[in-house]
């Protein structure tokens, strides 16, 4: 900690507990964690009396990263229940409140609930929570539905930047890329802009801003010009980030495409990793207990948590796959180990310290069973010939061969009705990668395609990601070196200065390293923040990196965010 | 994508009470935990003697079904000893939370909205917009005085929008002129966002005249792209259409035209609908394509009455023996091939529902076409016309086997079919590349195919390996022995 103290890194120990995983980083992610907390706290202290809350689905798995129901519950939230159709489920309680995104479709649901709600009897206060924003559509809509005066509280929580990890924020904002860079609706890169400035709040003006891009060069705008107007109070917080990259996606669009081949990239390109869970098929989890006899068959998915709480995950995610099995076979033994040596524990001080290690050995192993089982379905996918076809497919675009015509991998797969958004991925690969597809090849794609059903039925190995390259640069030798590749790439490159008190201005002690946030504006893959977390480790990086982003994504959801929804 | 929603679905209502825990220990860490988590130094683990203990799963992201059945399960019982635990926690947690020194934030957004909560005092903003008397904004007592300015009338312009921007009451209608209200919408885009952009949208539609309204969105292109997304969101057609008419853009127009047919159900009507788009302009060969779009469903609606009527008559055999799963309305051509190579393969090519005739109407590409009809026919196990789908005759009558598909394709989907291993073998013995022909032969135990191969590699060792593989005292094994003791053949090892 090289002598100072900051209180957004001190008192770990009593963060510890709430979300260890998020004060093991060199930011203590915890604090952001907290004060997000405490508005929701404060919100349901609004509404005095038993609660029941009435969730949008989508919003659980970002809420539970910030809290778990025990918090709910000590502030009266006494029943939950999804948003439905229809009347709402009896509840005794006098407050029922809406937790939703603002969505027009919701609105309709919301205004059904109350209205049959009225028609029941006793009347409850209803409120309403938007969750990162109010909408004066939403409350249009619910005006012209005739609720908008049940309501009696309308807010907002604006839930900008979650803490995912101890280097890891995200926004979890679907629509970010589709609406920065197709509609020109920059709603989302105010949203960022506003995160980052609670990120200033709680940990310091970042004094270095440096950027590429449209979005990147608006979001900084957007800082300046929040600063300006918050002048009231000058931020006293000792800062903890020396730099801020801001990123815009579209610099490297060729990344996300590509398939993912870490560990944890995989999981993510496999069975989706939503809010840092997995829900995995459950056959490979069946308990082997004696005397089960294998009677009952686990039917429901077996969902994990992902982060690096756990440390056997921590030390594997970010490798490619083809390295897990061997780090796996080692912890093995290195387990049995550990357990054979009860036989060697004869005094009671050693039966003692046995058992003493005991529970952490019985954690390690579960989750050493775990990783095995998941890596053993991961590979029943990567040694298959499809996966091997594509990967080669893609190897071959980014080598820049072929890509001026009909790629006949992709034509076999529209034709076996292979999912349609793979094969969009595909044709987006190669479109990038040749700066866009011919006519003719396009017009071919597009028309096989229509004929088909629609039937919504390391780390990269070899290739490095540009993003995460760029990040690279900027650390040493920095920017200038690259000057014509920057003015290659789209959008303007900057840097600006946010001038500090000199009390807070930092010293940095011999071999500490910067700490430097880098923002990724229209979503960021694991695969380049494996990459990152590279570069952090290295021992003469000179950069730690916190990251963080609109959208933890991988080129699937990608492609699916900019599909168009069918009425 | 869709594997992940159906899970979803799939596991909505099964799963079991373990949704949540109570975890959730926040704060209260006593430095006992602390100092005992830092001797065994583990991690994360408390209270647990279950080996299951990973796999503890918080409420998080658990559907939220069954948090409230749980919830509703406790609700009636008296606590558990182990949740009475957790309600003591849960008070001095609380406690020890009120000590934590705030951070200095002025940014916290529910400082926005401080000061409006008593019931029914608020207005919302669009109330502010549409309502322009003052009648509920009558200040209360109570109120610390800067929060009286929020009724002020008197903001000026950019104060409004900003006041907009951080979710305040402002009323539009004031701005009665057609430069204020354009000025506003300038203030609103210049502030990126987009709800206030919207907001100011809202008022611009229903205080100005759609021609001077879209006259002055074509000039600022950021604003007219909310505008478009607005409409689109609310649904209102006419005025979208209307917009992209204004602007020229026929396209747009087209494509937006055609995503109507959509919202209709009734066949006989979308096919009139679709009928209807062929004219407009479209680009490139999108026209091409909303013309199959007319032609298909035209065809669908034909084949579907003609064999909903054989079906219900019950003379037909195939459709006895194998009754139709669905409607074939609004199913893809390719499904809609498959279905005619299913149901009437052997059909003249005069009639619609053939499928030579769908190849033919729809350009279905070689390809796609042998894939289906092997698809089709290899699931009906019929064998012969799978064999007649690779027979070519050339110019001197000569018949030769011939896959566009390539015959390794050929019997991986006969495989999937489970063709019977004669059927297989012929196909195999047709692949040219040794190596995935014996790969393939292998994998499907075509064992007379494999061993045919190995004699005619001269491949003594792999001969070797492979009689290590097949049943003792099986034919395979004797022919097997038979060829390694032919000593006529010159072994290359």
């Amino acid at each position: 900690m090289g002598g100072w103290k900051h209180p957004a890194r001190g008192g770990r120990g009593r963060w510890a507990k709430m979300a260890a995983h998020l004060s093991y980083g060199r930011v203590n992610l915890n604090v952001l964690r907290e004060a997000v907390r405490r508005e929701l706290r404060e919100f349901l202290d609004k509404c005095a009396g038993s609660k029941a809350i009435v969730w949008d689905e989508y919003l659980t798995g970002p809420f539970g990263l910030i809290a778990q129901y025990s918090l709910l519950k000590e502030h009266e939230v006494e029943k939950m229940f999804t948003l439905k159709g229809s009347r709402l489920p009896a509840a005794d309680v006098k407050n029922i409140i809406f937790f939703v995104r603002p969505r027009l479709e919701l609105m309709d649901i919301i205004a059904e609930n109350v209205l049959s709600e009225d028609r029941r009897g006793p009347a409850r206060d209803f409120h309403i929570l938007f969750v990162p924003r109010r909408s004066l559509l939403c409350e249009q809509r619910l005006k012209d539905l005739g609720v908008l005066g049940s309501f009696i509280h309308r807010e907002e929580y604006s839930l900008d930047l979650i803490p995912f990890d101890g280097d890891l924020l995200s926004m979890e904002s679907e629509g970010a890329f589709k609406e920065c860079y197709l509609e020109s609706d920059q709603t989302s890169l105010y949203h960022a802009a506003k995160g980052l400035m609670t990120l200033q709040a709680l940990y310091g003006t970042i004094p270095q801003i440096f950027g590429k891009g449209e979005c990147a060069r608006q979001v900084a705008n957007m800082m300046i010009r929040m600063k300006r107007e918050f002048t009231g109070s000058q931020n006293s917080v000792f800062p903890v980030f020396d730099n801020l990259l801001l990123l815009d996606r579209n610099v490297d669009l060729l990344t996300p495409l590509a398939t993912q081949l870490t560990y944890e990239g995989l999981i993510d390109e496999i069975y989706g990793i939503q809010n840092s869970y997995v829900k995995l098929p459950p056959e490979k989890f069946a308990p082997k207990k004696q005397g089960d006899g294998g009677k009952d068959l686990p039917i429901e998915a077996k969902k994990l948590q992902l982060n690096s709480a756990e440390e056997l995950y921590a030390e594997i995610r970010d490798k490619n796959f083809n390295a897990v099995g061997s780090v796996l076979s080692k912890k093995a033994k290195v387990i049995s180990a550990a357990f054979e040596e009860r036989h060697n524990a004869k005094t009671v001080g050693e039966i003692k310290q046995f058992v003493s290690q005991l529970p952490h050995m019985q954690a390690a192993r579960g989750s050493l069973a775990n990783h095995t089982s998941i890596a053993e379905l991961i590979k029943d996918v990567t040694t298959s010939e499809d996966f091997f076809d594509k990967l080669t497919v893609e190897q071959e675009f980014m080598s820049g061969i072929d890509t001026d015509k009909v790629n006949s991998y992709i034509e076999d797969c529209i034709a076996q009705k292979h999912p349609l958004i793979k094969v969009l991925r595909l044709v987006c690969l190669q479109s990038v990668c040749n700066s866009g597809l011919k006519q003719k090849v396009l017009d071919y794609y597009k028309r096989e395609i229509l004929q088909n059903p629609t039937d919504i039925s390391y780390v990269y190995s070899g290739y490095a990601p540009l993003s995460v390259r760029l990040a690279q640069l900027l650390s040493r030798p920095g920017w200038r070196s690259i000057e014509e590749v920057l003015r290659i790439l789209p959008g303007p490159h900057f840097e600006e200065r946010q001038p500090l008190p000199t009390g807070l201005q930092k010293k940095r002690q011999p071999g500490e390293n910067r700490v430097t946030l880098i923002f990724f504006l229209g979503g960021v893959t694991f695969a380049e923040i494996a990459a990152l977390r590279f570069l952090s480790q290295l021992e003469d990086g000179g950069t730690e990196y916190v990251i963080a982003t609109t959208k933890l994504m991988n080129g699937d959801s990608w492609i699916e965010s900019l599909m168009e929804r069918p009425f | 994508m869709n594997r992940t929603k159906g899970d979803e679905e799939e596991y909505w209502n099964s799963s079991k009470f373990k949704a949540f825990t109570f975890d959730d220990e926040d704060d209260e860490l006593s430095q006992l935990k602390e100092s005992k988590r830092a001797v065994n130094s583990l991690r994360d683990f408390v209270d647990d003697d279950d080996d299951d203990d990973l796999e503890r799963v918080s409420w998080s992201g658990e559907p939220v079904g069954s948090i409230s059945w749980s919830i509703r399960e406790n609700a009636g019982n008296s606590m558990s000893s182990h949740e009475g635990r957790e309600q003591l926690k849960g008070r001095n947690s609380f406690s020890s939370y009120a000590q934590l020194p705030k951070p200095a934030s002025t940014y916290s957004l529910s400082s926005f909205f401080k000061g409006r909560a008593r019931p029914g005092s608020f207005q919302s903003l669009s109330d502010a917009l549409s309502d322009t008397s003052a009648k509920s904004y009558a200040p209360e007592l109570g109120r610390p005085r800067g929060e009286f300015r929020d009724y002020s009338n008197d903001w000026s312009l950019s104060d409004t929008v900003r006041r907009l921007h951080r979710g305040k009451v402002c009323s539009l209608e004031r701005f009665r002129s057609l430069q204020d209200k354009l000025q506003l919408l300038e203030e609103a885009v210049s502030m990126h966002d987009g709800n206030v952009i919207t907001a100011v949208l809202i008022f611009l539609k229903r205080t100005l005249s759609k021609e001077i309204l879209f006259r002055e969105m074509e000039v600022r292109q950021v604003a007219l792209r909310h505008l478009i997304h607005f409409l689109k969101e609310i649904g209102d057609q006419k005025m979208l259409l209307d917009l992209f008419r204004f602007l020229d853009r026929t396209e747009e127009l087209a494509l937006s035209h055609y995503r109507e047919h959509l919202n209709i159900q009734d066949p006989e009507k979308r096919k009139e609908f679709l009928k209807s788009c062929i004219g407009l302009p479209f680009s490139g060969e999108d026209s091409a394509h909303i013309q199959d779009h007319y032609t298909l469903l035209e065809r669908q609606i034909i084949i579907e009455a003609n064999d909903r009527h054989l079906e219900s008559a019950g003379q037909t055999e195939i459709f006895r023996k194998h009754p139709r799963k669905a409607s074939i309305l609004n199913m893809p051509l390719v499904t809609t091939l498959f279905y005619s190579c299913f149901y009437h393969y052997t059909e003249a090519e005069g009639t619609f529902s053939s499928p030579v005739n769908l190849k033919k109407t729809f350009k279905i590409p070689d390809k796609q076409y042998v894939l289906t009809a092997l698809a089709a026919r290899a699931k009906l196990r019929a064998w012969h016309d799978v064999d007649a789908l690779f027979t070519t005759k050339n110019w001197l009558g000569y018949t030769k086997k011939r896959a566009p598909i390539g015959f390794h394709r050929v019997v991986e989907i006969l495989h999937k079919n489970s063709a019977p291993v004669q059927v297989l073998q012929e196909y195999i013995n047709l692949v040219e590349d040794v190596d995935t022909k014996l790969n393939l032969a292998t994998k499907f135990k075509c064992h007379d195919v494999v061993i045919d191969t190995c004699r005619d590699l001269k491949d003594r060792q792999q001969l070797l390996a492979y009689r290590s593989k097949v049943d003792k005292g099986s034919a395979e094994e004797e022919k097997i022995d038979a060829v390694l003791s032919n000593s006529q053949i010159r072994w290359k090892n």
